[in-house]
This record gives C-alpha cells, structure tokens and sequence, in this order.
C-alpha cells in the first residue's frame, strides 16, 4: 500500500507538468496555431516564476508570474506568425531557442537562492496523513492543472467561445467570412498556450526542484508536443497521456533500481524500452490515427497554416 | 572580476540573440594567449560544469595577465562537439579543455586537424602527442561518503542516482559501497541510471523512485541538487556531488566530494606559457587537492566524522585504497585476492558491479 501511494505521488509529480503545457498547446492547436516553442516557454515560465516568488515571498505570484511571462512570450510568437505571417515551425523552434538564451540570462542573477514552498491547500493533517496524502499532499498547481482539463474541454466542447476557435482552427476563411477575427482568436489561444507552458515550467522551479538551473526542463516540451497528438487532440484524453507518460518514467527507473521484481517478465525488459516508450507510442497511436479517415484524425484542418484572407 | 561578470553577460546576451550552445568571450586582446574550453552542461548547473568554470576562473585569476579563457557551454556529446571544438582551435586557443568524457573522439579528431594546437580531454583514455589526458579520483571521495553512509544508514539499503554507465560513475558505485560495507557488512545498494547528466526532473523522480523502495540514504552522481531537495523535503540524508551543495538542502547534505580543477588547469596553462607542455596522463585525487570533502554536517556524529576522517588521511598519506581485495563482483566471483590492490589502469576500464549492488541495468 505505501508502495503504491509513494507511485501514485512520483506519478502525479511528473505528469503535471507536461499535462499544463499540453493542454496549452491542444487549444492553441485548435485554433489552427502550431507553436513549437513549448520548451522555451516553459523555462521562461520556469525562470519567472522561481524570480517572482523571490521577489514577492509569495509563490502565488510566482505563479502568476510565470503565466504572464509564457503568454508574453507566446505573444512575441503570436505577433511574428499572426501579424507577420511568419512560417509557424521555424519561428517555434526560434521561440525554444529565444526562451532557452532569455531564461538563462535572467537567471543568473538568480542562481543558488531558496524560494518559500505553496502551503498545503488541505488541511494539513489531511496533507501529512499517511494513505490520504495521495488525495490531499499535493501542490496547488497540480489541482489547478486537473481542474484545467476539465475547464479546457468544457470550454472546447460546451461553449460559444469554444465553437468559435474550433470553427477558426477548421476552416479560418469560411470563419472570417461570417464575421469572426480569426487573428484575435489565435492571439487569445496563443496567449492561453503560452501561460499554461509558463505555469508547468514553473512548476519545476517552484515545486519538484525548487531552484534555478538553466535548461532545467531538459526537454519536457517537446513531451508536451508529443502529448497532444498522442491524445489526438482531446483534453480527457490528454490526461490519460500525461498520467501514462508518468507510469512509463516511473516503470524505467523501477525497473531499473530493481524494483519490479514482482512483475515477473519486467527482468527481462531493458530499462531502456521504458524511456523509449512514450516516443514508440507516439509513433503507434498516430498510425493507428491516420489509418483511420480525415475526421477520425481529429487533427484541425488549419493547422500550421498561416492565415491570408481573400481581398 | 567585472571582466568576468561583463563575459558572463555577453555570453548570455548572445544566445538571447538566438545563438545556441552559447558562445562565452569576445577576443579584446591581441597579445593575450588563447584558452578554450568545452563544457557540458551550463556552467550554473550547480555541480561538474560549475566546478570546471570554477577552474576556469582561477586560471583567470591566477595568469588572466597573460591568457585570455574563452568557453562554450552546453555541448552535446555527439558529432555536433566536432564543429565547435574546431572553432575554439580556429580562433586561436593555444590550449582547448574538452571537459566530458563523451568528446574523447570528437577531441582526437579535432586535434589531428591542429598539430600546434594542445588538447586536454577530461576522463578520457585516448592520447596523442597534442592531446593530454587528466582525471580525478572522485572515487576517493565516494569512499568518505561510503564510510558515513555505511554508519548513518538505519534500513542498511543506500540509493545511488547515476548518469550513465562508464568507469568513472562505476568505479564510484563500487567505492561508496565497499566503503559502506566495511561498517555494515550487510549494506546493500539500489542503482539507478537515468541516462542523463543533468536532468533535475528525472533526478528528482529517480531519487523518490529510490527512497520508495527502501533507501534512507541516496548520494547522486549526476549534476544538480535536484536530489538533495527530495531527500530534503523527505527528512532523509544524501551528498553533493562536484560542489558543496549545503544550501539547498541545509539538513539533508551530509557532506559533499568537491572537484577542484583550478590547480591543475593554472599549472597547465603555465606549461602552455612557458613552451614546457607535453602530453600526459594525469589522475590526482585526494592527495593532490583535486578532490576535496565539504565541512561535514551537525547531523553527522563525532565517531563517524573521525572515519571519515581517517579515510581522507588514508588516501593522503597512501595507506588507505578501498579497492583492496577480497572484492567479490555481484554475482559472488571472486575477483580480486586478499591484499591485492587494483592497479590504475584496471580501474580505469572497470565494468562490474561489487556484490551488494542491485540493479537490473
């Protein structure tokens, strides 16, 4: 039982993050905006919140701070494809290596100090109890983040607002053509991506190592990417992606510290093929996907296409 | 010193202007003599990068009259080092430091391409007439952690987070054991490889993996402190590794085996000065001062600081080698004899686990 708890915590603690800037990037997705800077927004993420939260004292702030800092950046990144009808993979991939240079430089003044922790949202007791814990003992920004997948399909699914991106992400024209302004729809979801990148990148710095490294993501955003096409698109589903990316990580390093000796065929499994997993099973899914037709795909029509109406 | 900080800014502005690795140093100076370096990871990564810039910098300090250091950070260690070691010789360095052991190919490439330029590659085996080898006996100081682990240890079951699986983090593996062992002959060791050297999410979720299966004590061979934060937050020890990592787990850090570089690289860059450089094998450890232990913690108790002690004492005056037999490899073969001592170069090429060692990789 405390084995299973302890995974379950471990689990939680490496999903959320690629969970937020997942689910991010579905929206901005949805609108027909493929913004490949994840990574970069992430540590800009990173980097502001662990500085704000110096700053303040107060990790609230921090990661408020962090959500303004990723959606500015996305909005520099918004500002290039949307305004300036700039290819949407390279100024992505500029936007990571921009993100990577921008947090290291701010860091350094920031190196090797302490930031103050989120107190428990639960009662403490709650938190501290020894099978509850798994309910209660996590970090704020994790209930957040599950309170978001709800939030992002829901909005998705359920609301005018929601119909709107979906309509811009699908067909932009026939969306401009009725009236809609298909550049504000992707600046708003670009700016929501860019925040929720913020906020998982912060989670590092803040939460599961709080501290300042450069490059400390080491590489979560491109999971994150990965993610939402491992979930084809869905938000319910992208939380199943999140929390099996987790099992896998947590698999590989039990395996290889031994610990799955009670899965009798795990000894004979290289550790390696668990941290080759979750890109294997990219790669199967999005087969699996495309076999399908057109529909089934669930990818937006629009996607990394800019935007040029007709005059 | 605000040469330094102004290099440090340039650095970091240049790669906020898209440059990736980042690019340290300008060439100001004409007449200065030329010293590159290639590093691994970010310099502030708290742990082997930090401590080889720290290096850097004492040369700075020591003969910044006469050389002018210049570095890349961040270098993958794969083909793309070849380009940017090339470009450190091409800008003139008189003397380039490949600072990891995976740029042992890239570094005798590159410096076939460049007679007059001298390399020194970090924990490599290859050499050449302009290509010199230097190391340190980190495994010295594993053995100090090994000894305090060994006694503080209440479940007898240690955690190591390594990186990857060469000599040096092997030899580490079986020296923190051994080491252990000599105090609680049932010590036992979980093993875990994360495939990384620098990768705090994965070091942190690698280190919750270890405690959940029963390790009270987990000392790292990768490079942050991620580690010592969990066993922080856990109210469980551990060690720093590279530098003294105490201030981000004030209760939790133990002690710390510190890589001290500056020594060594001042002592080369003088040979470069002086026209006296010639290739060469070196391995320092504790006695040489390449190797350091961090003030102990309050936690760690007076007998168990006088071993610990006593194995630094050991390996300073030579009368103290924790790889002395009988050494039984995990699965119980015999594999060095009563009172034989492994030599260097069997130490250098090791690739077995000490019996205690559990690990499925």
């Amino acid at each position: 039982m405390d084995f299973l708890i302890a995974a379950i915590i471990t689990i939680v603690g490496i999903s959320t993050p690629i969970l937020l800037a997942g689910l991010g990037e579905l929206v901005v997705e949805k609108s027909g905006v493929l913004n490949l800077g994840v990574e970069g927004m992430m540590l800009v993420g990173a980097i502001a919140g662990f500085a704000a939260t110096v700053l303040t004292g107060n990790p609230w702030l921090g990661v408020i701070g962090a959500a303004v800092a990723g959606a500015l950046a996305a909005s520099l990144f918004g500002f290039l494809v949307l305004t300036l009808n700039s290819n949407q993979v390279a100024t992505g991939l500029a936007l990571t290596i921009f993100g990577t240079g921008l947090s290291s430089l701010i860091g350094l003044s920031f190196v090797g100090r302490i930031v103050p922790q989120f107190g428990s949202v639960f009662p403490p007791e709650l938190a501290r109890d020894p099978i509850l814990k798994v309910i209660f003992g996590y970090s704020p920004v994790v209930y957040f983040a599950l309170v978001m997948v709800f939030v992002v399909g829901w909005f998705l699914k359920s609301t005018r607002a929601g119909l709107i991106l979906r309509a811009v992400g699908e067909n932009d024209l026939s969306a401009h053509s009725i009236g809609y302004s298909v550049i504000g729809v992707r600046y708003a979801a670009v700016a929501f991506g860019g925040a929720m990148a913020g906020i998982g990148g912060a989670y590092f710095s803040m939460v599961i190592t709080p501290m300042w490294a450069e490059r400390m993501t080491a590489g979560r955003g491109w999971i994150a990417l990965a993610l939402v096409v491992f979930a084809g698109w869905r938000s319910g589903r992208l939380l199943v992606g999140a929390i099996f990316f987790g099992v896998l990580m947590w698999m590989e390093l039990n395996a290889k510290a031994g610990g799955l000796a009670f899965l009798s065929f795990a000894q004979y499994i290289p550790s390696q093929f668990w941290a080759a997993m979750p890109y294997l099973m990219t790669v199967v899914v999005l087969t699996l996907i495309s076999m399908r037709d057109r529909v089934g795909l669930n990818a937006p029509a629009c996607l990394g296409k800019p935007f040029v109406p007709a005059t | 010193m605000a040469n330094l900080n102004r290099r440090n800014f340039i650095a970091a502005a240049g790669a906020a202007a898209a440059a990736v690795p980042l690019v340290g140093g300008a060439a100001f100076a004409q007449e200065k003599i030329k010293i590159g370096f290639i590093f691994l990871g970010p310099i502030g990564d708290y742990g082997w990068t930090w401590a080889h810039n720290k290096g850097r910098e004492a040369v700075d300090a020591a003969l910044g009259d006469k050389v002018e250091t210049i570095y890349v950070e961040n270098v993958a260690e794969d083909a793309s080092a070849i380009p940017l070691i090339r470009d450190l010789a091409q800008q003139g360095c008189k003397l380039i430091f490949t600072t990891s052991y995976g740029y042992m190919d890239q570094t005798i490439a590159v410096a076939a391409e460049f007679p007059d330029v001298k390399f020194e590659h970090c924990t490599g085996f290859k050499r050449a007439d302009n290509v010199a080898t230097y190391n340190s006996k980190f495994h010295e100081g594993r053995a100090v952690l090994g000894t305090i682990s060994g006694k503080m240890s209440k479940s007898g079951t240690l955690g190591y987070l390594g990186s990857y699986k060469v000599p040096e983090v092997v030899l580490g593996v079986n020296s923190f054991l051994l080491a252990a062992q000599k105090q609680n002959p049932d010590a036992k060791l979980k093993l875990v490889f994360i495939d990384s050297w620098f990768d705090p999410p994965k070091e942190a979720a690698a280190t919750e993996t270890l405690i959940n299966l029963g390790c009270d004590i987990v000392t790292t061979h990768t490079d942050s402190p991620a580690a010592l934060q969990i066993l922080e937050q856990k109210g469980l020890y551990g060690f720093g590794q590279g530098a003294d990592m105490s201030s981000f787990a004030p209760n939790a850090h133990l002690t710390a085996i510190e890589d001290i570089w500056g020594p060594y690289y001042i002592e080369r860059v003088q040979a470069i000065i002086d026209g006296t450089w010639a290739s060469a094998d070196t391995w320092d450890g504790m006695k040489e001062g390449t190797v350091v232990i961090s003030p102990y913690n309050k936690a760690v108790p007076a007998d168990v600081v006088a071993l610990a002690d006593g194995v630094q004492a050991g390996y300073k005056d030579g009368t103290y080698d924790i790889f002395t037999g009988p050494i039984y490899d995990q699965d119980g073969n015999l594999k060095v004899e009563e009172g034989k001592v492994m030599t260097m170069a069997e130490l250098a090429v090791i690739d077995w686990f000490v019996k205690g060692v559990e690990s499925a990789a």
